[in-house]
């Protein structure tokens, strides 16, 4: 909006798709939940730093699910933590979106097999929209998932979301 | 500073039939093994003796012998009958800078060792942790609950060699 800052003498009317205006909205500011889980968590981490600064995409931790609009899953989630990391998700506000990052969150990665404590995959318990591959995910790779998470919200209707709505996998 | 076998025979003198035996074998250090029921002595001991003065406790680790009769049930699941548990302990005399490996081994099936928690704090985590792995009771332990599994994990200990993991745990899938 800078390019417009001062160019009027008089207010104008901006007319635009509530659509747009609302996915535009929601795309540019992000919050996350303040929380991380394992090593991917000091990535995510130095992806909030001033190096890679994810602020400038909008997108701040928060101290409370109930004002957050993303929880990034940055580690292993085990069967202990999963039921705390629903808990957290389903205390968020719709519209909530889920970015799985690491192998750990996105299948069980290095614990697949003999993981006996491990949920192999985050998807398991809440809908995911974006994973993130790596062992763990650079920034830029975790930035990358932010702006495929954006460009999913840029295309979403509010009449018939896109983004399938969670079901039960388990019994 | 004292050698293992000086400070088993000091041991023998004190405790006598609780003190096992001595094993030197190479390339592991040399251990002491003790009767689980009178560990909690012993430790006391050799904390508190003027010559000995362990007074830190670095390890103190579970381990499953797996030395049973292995036993096919009718799924052709494997499990393990009759056998040993251990306990080692890894004690150091930050004082007279000499370290000491002690194990302990007790019944599979019905596995107790005595806590050693009034001698070095820092053994409640560790009993613990050897508690939710192996199943291994500490009699007389102050806090003796699962420590990193759920609370309400009842498929078992997960470090046994026999252990196999549930189908679901509260809902949700646990095999990949």
């Amino acid at each position: 909006m800078g390019l417009l800052d001062q160019e009027f003498t008089e207010g104008n009317i901006v007319i635009a798709k509530t659509e747009d205006l609302f996915n535009w909205a929601r795309l540019s500011s992000l919050w996350q939940v303040g929380f991380g889980l394992a090593c991917c968590a000091i990535e995510m981490m130095a992806t909030s730093a001033s190096h890679y600064d994810f602020d400038r995409f909008g997108v701040i931790p928060r101290p409370s699910p109930r004002q957050s609009d993303v929880i990034i899953i940055s580690g292993t989630v085990t069967l202990k933590m999963a039921i705390r990391v629903k808990r957290l998700y389903e205390q968020m506000p719709d519209p909530k979106y889920v970015i799985s990052m690491g192998s750990c969150a996105n299948c069980g990665g290095p614990y697949w097999e003999h993981g006996y404590h491990v949920l192999k995959g985050v998807d398991r318990v809440i809908p995911v929209d974006v994973y993130v591959p790596g062992c763990p995910p650079r920034p830029e790779a975790l930035l990358e998932g932010l702006l495929k998470l954006q460009e999913k919200i840029r295309n979403e209707s509010i009449v018939k979301p896109i983004r399938s709505r969670f079901v039960g996998k388990s019994a | 500073m004292k050698t293992a076998e000086e400070i088993f025979n000091q041991l023998k003198e004190k405790f006598g039939s609780s003190i096992l035996e001595l094993k030197t074998d190479k390339p592991v250090e040399p251990f002491i093994v003790v009767n689980p029921l009178e560990v909690d002595k012993i430790c006391l001991f050799l904390r508190d003796e003027k010559d000995l003065q362990f007074d830190s406790l670095m390890n103190l680790s579970g381990v499953d012998d797996a030395n049973g009769t292995k036993e096919k049930d009718e799924k052709g699941l494997e499990t393990i009958k009759g056998g040993t548990l251990s306990v080692y302990y890894h004690i150091e005399s930050t004082k007279l800078r000499h370290k000491l490996t002690l194990k302990t081994s007790t019944d599979r099936e019905k596995p107790e060792v005595v806590t050693v928690t009034e001698v070095w704090k820092g053994a409640d985590w560790h009993e613990r942790e050897a508690y939710d792995m192996f199943g291994i009771v500490f009699l007389n332990h102050p806090d003796l609950r699962r420590i990193l599994m759920p609370y309400d994990w009842e498929f078992g200990y997960p470090l046994r060699k026999d252990y196999k993991n549930p189908e679901f745990y509260q809902g949700m899938k646990v095999p990949y």
